[in-house]
């Protein structure tokens, strides 16, 4: 039960061992424990932001599809009203085009048929001579008739 | 070591006697206090530990990795954040060496108490016969394991938690304001007059008060551990006969189960209340000048 010199040894030994341990314990384990624990809150924030990121981009994604869902409706209708259109303009051309056809065929025919009459009405008059002249048995002189042959071709 | 061990199991003051001796040179200590002795055992025993803990925090600490801790630093980091922990809530306005001190005392205390759960003839033994094997004589060879059983060891730590006390008073508190409070507390006056009537009993009382710190660390430390060494000594007795050897085992199993407990708990009482001292010399009072 005595104090002897060992006491400042053991003094000594405490202080180095101090000294020591701060140096090459204390503070790189603290410094790592620190280096870590911001690690691992930097890591969750950026979870967090990558959700809230995730999150967003959903949404975004969500909104361009909705987006090009209107749109492709909106062509759609109006590629089906133009289409009625084209339908209804060809309708109309064609109709037109009809009409147009008619008209002239109409114009042709009756062309023709004025032709036809024209025609007819001109031979008419040979052969109302020519069966006249054999019923009488004689030249008729188509001069001396003009007259009558005009009245019989303009009854025709 | 039967030789050795024989004839003192035979006569069991002289047995416990011989494992209470210090390795010392300048041969046995005269008075409560004599400084021409050193404890050879005592030193090298705790300087060794003291070698084997720098050794493994040097190892920790040069290769210390933050995302793949292996499992040796994992063991060391848990003990810093636990001496960590304790020195922010105790002393929250810490600088950087109460850690290092706090962590210094618990490791390097267990490590010394530890030495107390050795059979208490080992080695005792292998330093005999060593220095048998030289042609000493075993019998008067001395060593003593357990450093904290020894109030070199215990003192020391505790007289340089008190230098401790006193840096950490002036640097808070300027050594004019270190001085005043030892007039002005505990008992506070307003007045001068009642200042001064009280002076004498404030110094009185934070003398003993400091000198109080110190010694109770020391003594406390010292105390327990001697008497669970001496526990330990009295079971080896035990092995008087081979049918005492069962209760032997028994008891010294026993022992040093619970011995565990007291071997850290001591280890972080003694922690604990240096970094309590050091907080406590770290506050300035009211009206002191606030570092």
């Amino acid at each position: 039960m005595n104090v002897t010199a060992t006491l400042i040894g053991q003094m000594i030994v405490f202080t180095i061992l101090i000294w020591f341990i701060r140096q090459y314990l204390w503070e790189p384990v603290l410094n790592a424990m620190e280096a870590r624990r911001k690690r691992i809150a930097d890591g969750l924030a950026a979870a967090e932001q990558g959700k809230h990121e995730e999150e967003l981009a959903r949404q975004k994604a969500l909104d361009e599809l909705k987006k090009a869902k209107n749109e492709a409706g909106d062509i759609v209708a109006r590629a089906q009203k133009r289409a009625a259109e084209i339908v209804e303009e060809a309708k109309n051309a064609a109709r037109d085009e009809a009409a147009r056809v008619k008209v002239a065929a109409d114009a042709e025919l009756e062309q023709e048929s004025v032709r036809a009459r024209e025609a007819l009405r001109s031979q008419v008059a040979g052969l109302a001579v020519a069966g006249a002249s054999q019923i009488l048995g004689r030249e008729i002189d188509a001069k001396a008739h003009a007259k009558a042959l005009e009245e019989l071709a303009a009854q025709i | 070591m039967s030789d050795a061990n024989a004839p003192a199991i035979s006569n069991p003051v002289e047995y416990i006697q011989h494992h209470l001796t210090n390795w010392s040179l300048g041969g046995k200590p005269e008075s409560i206090a004599d400084f021409g002795v050193f404890h050879l055992d005592v030193f090298l025993v705790s300087a060794l530990l003291a070698g084997l803990f720098a050794y493994v925090a040097y190892r920790v600490g040069k290769n210390i990795d933050p995302d793949n801790p292996g499992p040796v630093q994992n063991a060391i980091e848990m003990v810093v954040e636990f001496v960590n922990q304790q020195v922010r809530d105790i002393f929250p306005g810490a600088d950087k060496m109460v850690g290092p001190i706090a962590i210094t005392i618990f490791v390097w205390v267990i490590l010394m108490n530890a030495m107390d759960l050795l059979p208490v003839d080992l080695i005792p033994s292998l330093v005999g016969g060593i220095v048998g094997m030289f042609g000493g004589d075993p019998h008067h060879t001395y060593f003593k394991v357990v450093p904290t059983t020894n109030l070199d060891t215990t003192f020391g730590l505790a007289f340089s938690v008190f230098l401790l006390i006193i840096y950490y008073n002036i640097k808070s508190k300027g050594v004019s304001g270190y001085l005043m409070s030892f007039f002005l507390h505990p008992f506070e006056a307003k007045g001068t007059v009642g200042k001064v009537i009280l002076a004498p009993f404030n110094l009185f009382m934070t003398v003993i008060e400091e000198i109080a710190k110190p010694v109770s660390l020391g003594l406390r430390l010292f105390g327990n551990m001697f008497a669970g060494e001496l526990l330990f000594l009295l079971i080896a007795l035990l092995a008087f006969s081979v049918w005492a050897m069962p209760v032997q085992v028994v008891l010294g199993s026993a022992w040093a189960i619970f011995h565990i407990l007291v071997i850290t708990l001591q280890a972080f009482v003694f922690m604990l209340l240096t970094i309590v001292y050091l907080s406590l010399a770290s506050q300035s009072h009211g009206h002191d000048e606030h570092h």
